[in-house]
């Protein structure tokens, strides 16, 4: 990848280019995707540790104890975050929380929009019905995914409330969806991408940042290795 | 992708990733509630121009499964009686806005020319002596789960009316795509006048090449393709290809035995191996369903008509 250059120019039928453009002189919707920048590290390994803490401990406080409740986390990395609010919840509270990981591919409402594919096999180890199901994603936007797991979830059976933990809750929220649990709220620009690296999941250091595509005139622009926005997060 | 038509259609890392999306689908037909809403509004016409119990079922469980709503067809009691075309069956279906045809036909490439006739997607459930691709993605399901991901190496014979069967030509081409070494067992009668082409290797000697076996395959014996007689008798066939007891007895410990269905009992396979512990047959079945519903999901859904 090309870093930003800054120099604005027209593209080539003489439009004024949008804000976001890459240095080959093509908009953002053509056929060459945006060059992306790391605009801020949000949360490393131990803010991440003290915000799994502090939810686990809300999810307990909130339900007055854990024993009814049941963690499901969304594919791939909510499933990541449940297994450690469950391992939080058993080390302060003594209970063992079970752990679902649920599957909403084939609830979505974006099916052929854009290809929709599985992530994962939906595993729930207990009966929802009368349980606290707490819903965990990382990242809290449209709220369409949420959608989806509500209706995945009815499936499964009745539970006696359903709750939403969310490491990052960045808006623009296209349904009326709200988070219990928040680990962090970040305003954010529609187009930007918030990346959550998790050691489970991508085999790295636990880290969130901020990016987004380089826009024209870009100084403060922090340029790093891109490796592109996570398709299953991209909007239709 | 847009029709199913061939396994030629895809190579090896397209039927891996349909058979990871059906594995997918088996968690979901294993569940309390076997249906997702992942292709709702979309309809699915079955256009069956010979006689299916298992494939057609099969398919329009899948579909409904899937939350597709379905139209059944059936040749007796439609217009084609009164001596339609199959253009201009498959124009009026299409007119009453449909998006995809499950398609069985006794003509081979009757599928192929369905697909340049209409825009919707097409599903050969079996045309002719040619080719019926989900049963042998169902088949690789199936394997998948007792064998392993890829079948590099493993040694499957199919045994029986090769020349006949879409079963075969599907399924040798699909176990080779997956590495496997596939020998045809036939009488000379029962094979095509040339196997070239075919990734596999032939012998007329079922005893010969039993004891190496992984997995032995099994045909049906078609009497209703029979125009002519392949073999002195079912009795003579039997003793010679047929899957008896004895034979049954001298497999490898592991080996595991398929069938199509619907079987002859007695005639290719005993009764007795159908129903023991190294028979898939069972699983072939249930495995169909879920299959089938990749396959729509992929024509229908994930792919959203761009792949």
């Amino acid at each position: 990848m090309v870093p930003p250059t800054g120099s604005a120019g027209p593209d080539p039928d003489g439009t004024t280019l949008p804000a976001a453009a890459v240095p080959g002189g093509r908009s953002a919707s053509g056929a060459v995707p945006p060059v992306w920048v790391r605009r801020a590290r949000l949360l490393d390994a131990d803010a991440l540790r003290r915000v799994h803490t502090r939810i686990a401990h809300e999810i307990v406080e909130r339900n007055q104890g854990a024993e009814a409740v049941v963690l499901v986390g969304l594919y791939t990395r909510g499933v990541a975050v449940a297994r450690r609010l469950a391992d939080a919840i058993g080390a302060f509270e003594g209970v063992t929380v079970p752990v679902g990981a649920l599957d909403v591919a084939f609830y979505r409402d974006d099916i052929a929009l854009r290809p929709v594919q599985p992530l994962g096999p939906t595993e729930v180890p207990v009966d929802v019905t009368g349980r606290v199901v707490v819903l965990v994603d990382d990242v809290l936007f449209t709220g369409r995914t949420v959608r989806a797991a509500l209706d995945a979830l009815t499936e499964l059976g009745r539970p006696r409330a359903v709750q939403l933990a969310v490491l990052i809750d960045r808006g623009h929220r296209e349904l009326p969806i709200r988070a219990d649990f928040v680990g962090k709220n970040l305003p954010t620009h529609e187009d930007d991408d918030v990346r959550v690296r998790l050691a489970e999941t991508d085999g790295t250091d636990d880290g969130i940042e901020l990016w987004s595509p380089a826009a024209l005139g870009d100084p403060g622009a922090d340029p790093g290795a891109d490796p592109g926005p996570d398709p299953d997060e991209a909007r239709p | 992708m847009k029709h199913l038509l061939s396994v030629g259609d895809l190579d090896r890392t397209g039927i891996e990733q349909l058979l990871e999306l059906a594995t997918s689908f088996r968690e979901v037909t294993r569940r309390e509630i076997p249906k997702v809403p992942a292709l709702r509004g979309k309809v699915v016409v079955s256009l069956f121009y010979e006689d299916s119990t298992r494939t057609r079922i099969s398919f329009e469980t899948a579909a409904k499964r899937l939350s597709c709503d379905v139209m059944g067809f059936s040749v007796a009691s439609s217009s084609v009686t009164k001596g339609e075309s199959l253009r201009d069956t498959v124009q009026t279906i299409e007119a009453m806005g449909i998006d995809a045809v499950v398609m069985r036909h006794s003509a081979a490439g009757a599928p192929h020319r369905v697909a340049e006739w209409i825009d919707a997607s097409v599903v050969n459930a079996g045309d002719g002596c040619h080719e019926h691709p989900t049963q042998a993605l169902l088949d690789l399901l199936t394997l998948r789960h007792r064998i392993g991901p890829g079948l590099d190496g493993a040694r499957i014979a199919i045994v029986g009316d090769i020349l006949h069967s879409r079963v075969a030509r599907s399924g040798a081409h699909a176990f080779a795509a997956l590495g496997a070494d596939v020998t045809l067992v036939a009488p000379p009668t029962m094979l095509p006048s040339t196997v070239a082409g075919w990734p596999v290797t032939v012998s007329h000697d079922l005893d010969a090449v039993l004891g190496d076996l992984d997995v032995v395959y099994l045909l049906r014996i078609q009497r209703e393709r029979q125009r002519e007689t392949r073999f002195p008798s079912l009795r003579e066939y039997t003793a010679r290809y047929g899957l008896t007891v004895e034979r049954a007895a001298r497999l490898r410990p592991e080996a595991l035995i398929m069938h199509p269905g619907p079987m002859n009992r007695g005639v290719e396979i005993a009764a007795e191996v159908a129903e023991g512990p190294a028979s898939l047959i069972t699983e072939q079945v249930a495995n169909g369903v879920a299959m089938r519903m990749a396959v729509l999901y992929e024509l229908l859904g994930a792919g959203g008509g761009h792949g």
